[in-house]
C-alpha cells in the first residue's frame, strides 16, 4: 500500500547562502494493507520529515514515494489532491481549519469531500466526537478555541471519520488521558483490522507496543555525510 | 479527464514592461487553483488576460467548452465570449461594487444573468434569488434592499451570489476576502470552500494571503516580475518551498 | 418668408438628416448619430423632432403639432407657428387632413395612414442608460444584443411596486432586433406602434434619430407572468364619452372634484362634434 524506494530529502535555504542541508537518504519502507508500522528513531532523526514526505507536504528530493498506486514525488497537485481524499489520512499534531467553522461540519468535511450526504457524515462525526468525550455542547463551536488536548481530540476524530485505506498517524496518543488513549488505539486497531496500513508516530512505549506489527528506525536513513 | 482550461504560453507586455509572460498550466475540473505574489508581481494582470478583461499579447487560453468543446478564447468572438462570461465564468471582483449594481436590489443583482440568458418568468426568477441569498446565509427578507444598505460582508457574498446563480464552472477571483475583516473573510472562506464543493467548481484566486490559499487552494502558482516561478501542491509550497523568492515570501509573513 | 430657407435649415444639413433618416428606417431601432444644430429654441422643447420635420416638409404638406396630444398648449402652438413662418406650409389640427404630425408624448387616437409621417420628439433616445451610465458600453450591448439588462429595470418595478410600474417610455423591441426607447408616449400607446405610417424619433440634445418603418413588428418587453398591459384610466372621456381613449385627469376645484378629458383634443372634438356627449358634455359644449 505504501513503498518507498530510495528516498532523499534535502533543504536548500537560498536566503541564508543557500545553504544546503539533507536530512534524509535511501529512506526505503513498504507498508502492507492492515499493518501499522512504527517510526522510531531519536528526536530530530527524521520521523515527521519522513511521514510528511509521504503525504506530499515535503518535496522528495529523489527516489519513489508510491501510495495506493501514486507516486507522490511525481504526481500533479490534483492527483496527491485526489489521493489524500480518497486513500491517504494524515493525523498531524496540529489542526489546520477554517476559523468560525462548527467542530461537527470540522470532522464531517472528509466525509462530505468523497460525496457523503450531510447528514450521515454529522452521524458520523457525531459519534466520533461522543467516542472521544468532547462534549456535545462544543459541537457548534469552532476548534481553534479548544484546548490543546481538545483540539488532538477533533483532530483524531477529522482523521477517522472516512476510511481511509492508508493512514499517517504523527503522535495520536501525546498528551490524551487514560480513557482517551485507550479509544484512539481501539480506532487504530479498527482500522487495521479493516485493513488500513498505517505508519505512525508514538512517544508512548506501551502504546507503540500495542498496535505496531513493526518498528522502522528512521537514524538508519540519516545522511551519511552528517553520521 | 480533459482539462477544463488550458493556458499555453499566455503574455502581457505594458509597453516595453512585462506585465505577465511565459505562463502555461491546464486547470482540471473541480480544481481551485491560487496565485500568489506580491503587489506587481503580474497576478492581476494574468488573472484579468485570463478572464478575457485583457488581451494577451500572446499564447492561448483554451475553455472546453459545453457546446464545442475546446476553444481558444483569446481568438474567439467578442459575443462568444461575452456569453461565456455570463454563463460558464464568473468573475467575482475585490470591491463588491465593482461586481454589483449598487442601484439595483439584491434580488434584481442575482437576477440579471438569469435574465441576461433569456429567463422571463418573474416569479421563477425571484424564487432563484432568495434561494441564492440564503445559500450564501443573507435573510430572504432582504431580496428587495439595495446593496448600498449591505455591510461589506455581505456585498461580497451577494456578489458570489450574483455571479454563481447561472451555475459557472470557472470562476475567476481578484482576492474575493481583501478589504474584510479577518472575522468576516473565515465565514466567506467557509462558504466559498462549501459552494466550491457542493457544485465542483473550478476556481483560480489572486490574492497576496497566504492563508487564504492555505484554506481555499489546492495548488498554488507563485508568481514574481511577471514570471511563474514555482508551482505546485499548496502546502508543500507553503511548507516546503523550492525557490529562493517564495522561501522569502513565506518566511515573510507575521506570526500571529 | 424670403429670409429664410425653406424649413428654417440649409439643405446640407436637411440632406445629411435625410441620410440619418434613410439608416434609421433601414436599420429599424437602431439609434443613428447625427449632426444635431442649433435651433431658435432650448434643448428639450422639441429640437430634435424639429429638426426631422424640417428635413421631412416639401411645400405640398401639411403639418400637425401635438404636445400631450393637445393641440392648442403652447409647444405644440410655437412649433406650429415656426414652422408656417419659416416654411409656409398649410397646418391643421385635423389628424386626418395632416400629412406630417409632430408629436411629443403621444400618438394620436385616430389610426395612421400609409400617407402620413409621425415625428416623435425624444429627451433620452437610450433605453439602457440608467442602468448602464456607460455610452461605450451601451452600444455593445446593441451590438450583441445583450438585453438583460431592460428585464433588470422591470424586475425592480415589480419587486418594489407588485406590477410594472412603468407608464411611459415603455420599452420596446422593435423586429426582434433593436430594444428601443418609444420616447415618453404613456404605455396605453405602445400597440398602435404597429402602423402603416412612418415613425421617426429625433433627440437633438443626444444627437440621434431612430424610425420604424411602416407595418414593422414592436413589441413592448415584459415577463411571462405579468404580461404587457396596455392601461389607461378606467372611465370614459367626461366630454365626448369615448370608451377607448386615452385620458388626462383635470382638477376642478380646491374640493376634489375632477374630470377626465380625451388627451387628443383632435379626437375628443371630432367625437362631440358627431353627436356623442360625456358625463359633462352638454354644459362643456
Amino acid at each position: 500500500m505504501i513503498e518507498l524506494k530510495n528516498v532523499s530529502k534535502s533543504f536548500t535555504l537560498h536566503n541564508q547562502g543557500s545553504a544546503v542541508i539533507p536530512v534524509m537518504e535511501n529512506a526505503s519502507l513498504s507498508v502492507k494493507s492492515g499493518e501499522c508500522a512504527g517510526l522510531i528513531g531519536a528526536s530530530g532523526a527524521g520521523k515527521s520529515t519522513l511521514m510528511r514526505v509521504i503525504y506530499g507536504n515535503y518535496l522528495a528530493a529523489s527516489g519513489s514515494v508510491v501510495v495506493g498506486g501514486v507516486d507522490v514525488a511525481k504526481a500533479e497537485p490534483r492527483e496527491v489532491l485526489a489521493l489524500r481524499r480518497e486513500t491517504l489520512g494524515y493525523v498531524s499534531q496540529f489542526l489546520r481549519v477554517v476559523p468560525r467553522v462548527p467542530t461537527l461540519d470540522v470532522v464531517a468535511e472528509p466525509l462530505l469531500a468523497v460525496g457523503t450526504p450531510a447528514d450521515q457524515a454529522r452521524d458520523k462525526a457525531a459519534s466520533l466526537l461522543a467516542q472521544l468525550n468532547i462534549p456535545e455542547r462544543l459541537w457548534s463551536l469552532s476548534p481553534t478555541t479548544f484546548s490543546g488536548g481538545e483540539q488532538q481530540r477533533v483532530n483524531i476524530a477529522r482523521g477517522f471519520a472516512y476510511e481511509y485505506p492508508a493512514l499517517l498517524l504523527d503522535e495520536p496518543t501525546a498528551s490524551l488521558d487514560a480513557q482517551n488513549r485507550a479509544t484512539v488505539l481501539a480506532l487504530i486497531e479498527g482500522a487495521k483490522a479493516r485493513g488500513a496500513a498505517i505508519i505512525g508516530i508514538f512517544h508512548d512505549e506501551a502504546a507503540r507496543q500495542q498496535v505496531c506489527d513493526r518498528f522502522v528506525d528512521v537514524s538508519g536513513f540519516a545522511p551519511k555525510a552528517a553520521a | 479527464m480533459k482539462p477544463l482550461l488550458q493556458v499555453k504560453d499566455v503574455a502581457k507586455m505594458y509597453g516595453a514592461r512585462i506585465g505577465c509572460t511565459g505562463v502555461s498550466f491546464d486547470l482540471y475540473p473541480g480544481e481551485v487553483m491560487g496565485i500568489v505574489g506580491e503587489s506587481g508581481s503580474g497576478k492581476s494582470t494574468l488573472l484579468n488576460s485570463l478572464a478575457g478583461h485583457l488581451v494577451p499579447d500572446r499564447g492561448e487560453v483554451i475553455f472546453d467548452t459545453r457546446a464545442d468543446g475546446p476553444v481558444d478564447t483569446v481568438t474567439m468572438s467578442e459575443p462568444a465570449r461575452r456569453m461565456l462570461g455570463r454563463t460558464d465564468w464568473a468573475f467575482v471582483h475585490q470591491h463588491a461594487r465593482d461586481g454589483l449594481r449598487m442601484s439595483v436590489s439584491a434580488g434584481g443583482n442575482i437576477g440579471e444573468r438569469l435574465m441576461a440568458v433569456g429567463n422571463r418568468h418573474y416569479g421563477a426568477i425571484r424564487d432563484h434569488a432568495a434561494d441564492w441569498l440564503g445559500r450564501v446565509e443573507i435573510s430572504e427578507s432582504r431580496i428587495d434592499d439595495r446593496p448600498s444598505a449591505f455591510s461589506g460582508g455581505m456585498q461580497q457574498r451577494l456578489q458570489i451570489a450574483r455571479n454563481l446563480v447561472t451555475g459557472p464552472r470557472l470562476v475567476f477571483m481578484d482576492e474575493p476576502t481583501g478589504g474584510l475583516d479577518v472575522s468576516v473573510q473565515a465565514l466567506l472562506l467557509d462558504l466559498l470552500r462549501g459552494l466550491v464543493r457542493e457544485m465542483g467548481l473550478s476556481a483560480i484566486i489572486v490574492t497576496h494571503d497566504l492563508a487564504v490559499v492555505r484554506l481555499l487552494a489546492g495548488r498554488l502558482m507563485v508568481m514574481k516580475d511577471g514570471h511563474v516561478v514555482e508551482t505546485g501542491l499548496t502546502d508543500q509550497v507553503l511548507d516546503d518551498p523550492q525557490h529562493a523568492y517564495t522561501q522569502l515570501l513565506v518566511s515573510s509573513v507575521l506570526q500571529v | 418668408m424670403n429670409d429664410y430657407n425653406f424649413a428654417y435649415l440649409d439643405e446640407q444639413t436637411k440632406r445629411m438628416i435625410r441620410r440619418a433618416i434613410l439608416k434609421g428606417l433601414a436599420v429599424p431601432g437602431y439609434q443613428v448619430p447625427f449632426a444635431s444644430r442649433e435651433m431658435p429654441m432650448p434643448y428639450g422643447w422639441g429640437t430634435g423632432g424639429v429638426q426631422v420635420s424640417a428635413a421631412t416638409l416639401t411645400p405640398e404638406d401639411t403639418l400637425k403639432v401635438i404636445d400631450q396630444g393637445a393641440d392648442d398648449t403652447t409647444n405644440a402652438v410655437s412649433i406650429r407657428k415656426f414652422f408656417e413662418k419659416t416654411a409656409g406650409v398649410a397646418t391643421t389640427e385635423e389628424t386626418e387632413k395632416a400629412s406630417v404630425i409632430q408629436t411629443r408624448h403621444r400618438i394620436p387616437e385616430a389610426e395612421l395612414t400609409e400617407d402620413q409621417i409621425l415625428v416623435y420628439q425624444v429627451p433620452i433616445p437610450e433605453p439602457l442608460r440608467f442602468l448602464e451610465p456607460r455610452e461605450t458600453e451601451t452600444r455593445k450591448m446593441h451590438s450583441l444584443q445583450e438585453y438583460g439588462l431592460m428585464h433588470v429595470k422591470l424586475y425592480e418595478d415589480i419587486s418594489q411596486h407588485g406590477a410594472i410600474a412603468t407608464a411611459y417610455a415603455y420599452p420596446v423591441k422593435v423586429e426582434g432586433r433593436y430594444v428601443m426607447d418609444p420616447s415618453p408616449i404613456p404605455k396605453f400607446d405602445n400597440p398602435k406602434m404597429e402602423m402603416a405610417a412612418i415613425q421617426l424619433f429625433g433627440a437633438g440634445r443626444e444627437q440621434r434619430i431612430y424610425a420604424v418603418p411602416p407595418y414593422t413588428q414592436v413589441v413592448s418587453l415584459d415577463f411571462e407572468d405579468y404580461p404587457f398591459e396596455a392601461s389607461k384610466a378606467d372611465h370614459p372621456c367626461d366630454l365626448c364619452g369615448a370608451e377607448d381613449s386615452y385620458l388626462d385627469e383635470v382638477i376642478l376645484d380646491d374640493a376634489g372634484t375632477r374630470m377626465f378629458v380625451c388627451s387628443d383634443t383632435d379626437y375628443c372634438r371630432t367625437r362631440r362634434d358627431a353627436g356623442h356627449a360625456g358625463r359633462l358634455g352638454a354644459e362643456a359644449a
